[in-house]
């Protein structure tokens, strides 16, 4: 079992009267991709902040690598690398000079700060703007940037709030990429988002924010069996003789429909593509195509909050 | 429960690179031309007036920093008047600024506190003002030697290094007042404008609302009104009331410190005259000691307002 490497219990922030985090309770594991999802102004901000000691927690306890951010906060702050929300650099200065101004801060002698500055930028492919005014960059290579410094920390951690928010596609898939190979190195990812299938992309394990909770966690799969009931649909093409009956015994699923004559769209909790294929076989049947559909977040996301949204009408009523 | 490690840490670097930005602006260079043209041309007043009268004076080299020849102010009330500007230019977006460019929360996750920043960012300040009112202090020392010939004494050079610390300490003020302002206010514009609003208060009106109010809090007394003479009561009034104003703090400490036979910086009856030689000069330790108090007062105010933007911006929320 991996080390939970950030652990909040009853985690709460209040603003005066105003409760915007209420309560949440969270694990991460070491070398995990966590992702953060739920509307605008639904707390997600403000839970990285408490984790970073950035801002106060009213209630409830956190711990960040084994120490309290309120009150280690350089210790915590030193193995944690943070990429706010828009991310902003002194766009009088250039990349490295930028990037040299954070190494200066971290306490990095000059030696190994030009280095990992070097290493940073060529990973995250800015080389060729290394000497350019940040003014001049686009908002893409501006989150490249700021992934570069989280990088040149060699943080343990790496909070990212709204990583690719207003980039264009092109850009969101190579920062996906990015940090993938960020994982690839161990690192602990913590990704926050509306964004869903970016964090379907990436994500081991995902919490969805509600007003301030948490109110689903764990990894896709799991999600769309709690909301969805079933998270895969496979659909079966072939011919033959009682395949209906041989499909629907195979287990994991629970329902089968025939949508045209030689096309059955199954329900199951988890890919039952092998039994499937096995079951038309056996049967004699001639399969002609096999296909699933994997559970999108987005499906979950909404028939949640669908289906919330209808029971707090109900409730009102 | 202490926080651990210490929160300085990181004020250095913030220094240096806000220093260097300082340094190195466009804002920075205009401030600095405002200052030196303005101050050549009251310098260059000065000295001619000097030429012209060959009195005796022990204490030509003061003589330049006070001396005036209308239409131009001396050039110590020009540096009164424009350091405020200089201080408010150097300090009016030093934390909105970064709030809104979005660098702040990235600078603050990185390990430091924001003491750091703070402290950083008015030293940085505070730096950039001594260095050029040094340079401008060096320039006009040197032109009065090169102008009038005469080499200043151990005495006035003494005088001259108060006035300079002084003043830099005057500049301290206003730069706390516009970082304060500058953590209060989300826009640096409304900050620029707010700081300039009170520099106009402080330069403009109010020394002309003060004894307006010291009238209205301690009405003059017709006996005295009919001998010609200030009510005692409302001078002491009028005082207190305009050495609010850091201006009028720093105006008084120049008097003591810039012409020696200044005795008192406030009303005097005549019976604490008696025995005094008038226009004689004070000892350097003497004039230093009756601008001790304003000079304090200007301490204090650096103190207050930079405390209070210190508190605020500990409680402050990062996020944009």
């Amino acid at each position: 079992m991996n080390p939970q490497v950030i652990s909040a219990h009853g985690l709460t922030k209040r603003y005066g009267q105003v409760e915007v985090v209420k309560g949440i309770d969270l694990e991460l594991a070491k070398g995990e991709t966590f992702g953060l999802l739920g509307p605008n102004g639904a707390g997600k901000t403000t839970t990285i902040l408490m984790m970073l000691g950035l801002t106060d927690i009213s209630a409830g306890e956190i711990r960040v690598l084994g120490h309290d951010p309120a009150r280690e906060p350089l210790t915590v702050k030193r193995r944690v690398g943070y990429l706010p929300d828009s991310v902003g650099f002194y766009e009088h200065l250039t990349a490295i000079e930028n990037l040299a101004y954070s190494g200066k801060l971290m306490g990095l002698s000059p030696q190994e700060r030009d280095r990992r500055i070097g290493a940073a930028l060529a990973r995250v492919r800015l080389t060729d703007a290394a000497g350019k005014k940040v003014g001049t960059f686009s908002r893409g290579m501006r989150q490249r940037l700021g992934l570069a410094e989280v990088i040149m920390k060699r943080a343990e951690i790496a909070i990212l709030d709204e990583p690719t928010s207003g980039l264009d596609p092109q850009s969101t898939l190579e920062f996906l990429d990015l940090i993938r190979e960020l994982k690839s190195d161990g690192v602990t990812i913590l990704l926050s988002s509306h964004l869903l299938d970016q964090v379907q992309r990436v994500c081991d394990r995902v919490a969805l924010f509600k007003d301030g909770r948490i109110v689903l966690a764990g990894s896709v799969g799991e999600l769309a069996r709690q909301v969805l009931g079933s998270g895969f649909s496979v659909e079966v093409e072939a011919e033959g003789e009682g395949l209906e009956a041989r499909l629907a015994a195979i287990s994991g699923v629970s329902s089968v429909r025939r949508t045209s004559p030689t096309c059955y769209r199954l329900s199951a909790d988890r890919d039952v593509r092998p039994d499937a294929a096995r079951a038309v076989v056996a049967a004699n049947g001639a399969l002609t195509r096999l296909s699933v559909d994997e559970p999108s977040l987005e499906a979950i996301y909404t028939r949640y909050f669908q289906q919330t949204d209808k029971t707090e009408v109900r409730d009102a009523a | 429960m202490r926080r651990e490690g210490s929160p300085f840490q990181g004020t250095g670097t913030v220094l240096v690179k806000e220093l260097a930005d300082h340094l190195s602006s466009v804002r920075m260079r205009v401030l600095e031309w405002l200052i030196v043209l303005t101050a050549a041309a009251a310098l260059y007043g000065a000295i001619d007036t000097l030429r012209q009268s060959t009195a005796e004076d022990p204490f030509l080299l003061l003589r330049i920093f006070t001396v005036e020849r209308s239409p131009l102010p001396s050039f110590v009330t020009i540096l009164g008047f424009l350091i405020p500007l200089m201080a408010i230019g150097l300090g009016f977006d030093a934390i909105n600024g970064e709030h809104n460019r979005g660098t702040l929360s990235r600078i603050l996750s990185q390990p430091i506190y924001r003491d750091a920043l703070l402290a950083g960012k008015f030293l940085a300040g505070l730096g950039t003002i001594a260095i050029s009112l040094t340079a401008l202090w060096l320039l006009v020392v040197g032109l009065g030697l090169l102008l009038l010939g005469v080499p200043p004494g151990g005495e006035e050079v003494l005088r001259a290094l108060a006035f300079l610390c002084v003043t830099i300490l005057y500049a301290g003020v206003w730069l706390a007042l516009a970082m304060l302002l500058s953590v209060i206010l989300r826009s640096p514009a409304s900050a620029a404008l707010v700081a300039l609003g009170l520099w106009l208060l402080f330069m403009v009106l109010w020394p002309m609302l003060g004894p307006a109010l010291a009238q209205v809090i301690a009405p003059p007394d017709p006996q005295y009104a009919l001998l010609g003479l200030p009510t005692p009561e409302t001078l002491e009034w009028q005082q207190r009331l305009l050495r609010v104003s850091p201006n009028y703090l720093f105006g008084e400490a120049m008097l003591a410190i810039l012409s020696p036979s200044t005795r008192a910086l406030g009303p005097v009856f005549l019976e604490q005259l008696q025995g005094a030689v008038m226009g004689a000069p004070l000892p350097v330790l003497q004039s230093l000691m009756l601008a001790w108090p304003q000079t304090v007062g200007l301490i204090a105010a650096v103190i207050v307002l930079f405390t209070a933007g210190y508190v605020l911006f500990q409680r402050q929320e990062v996020r944009a």
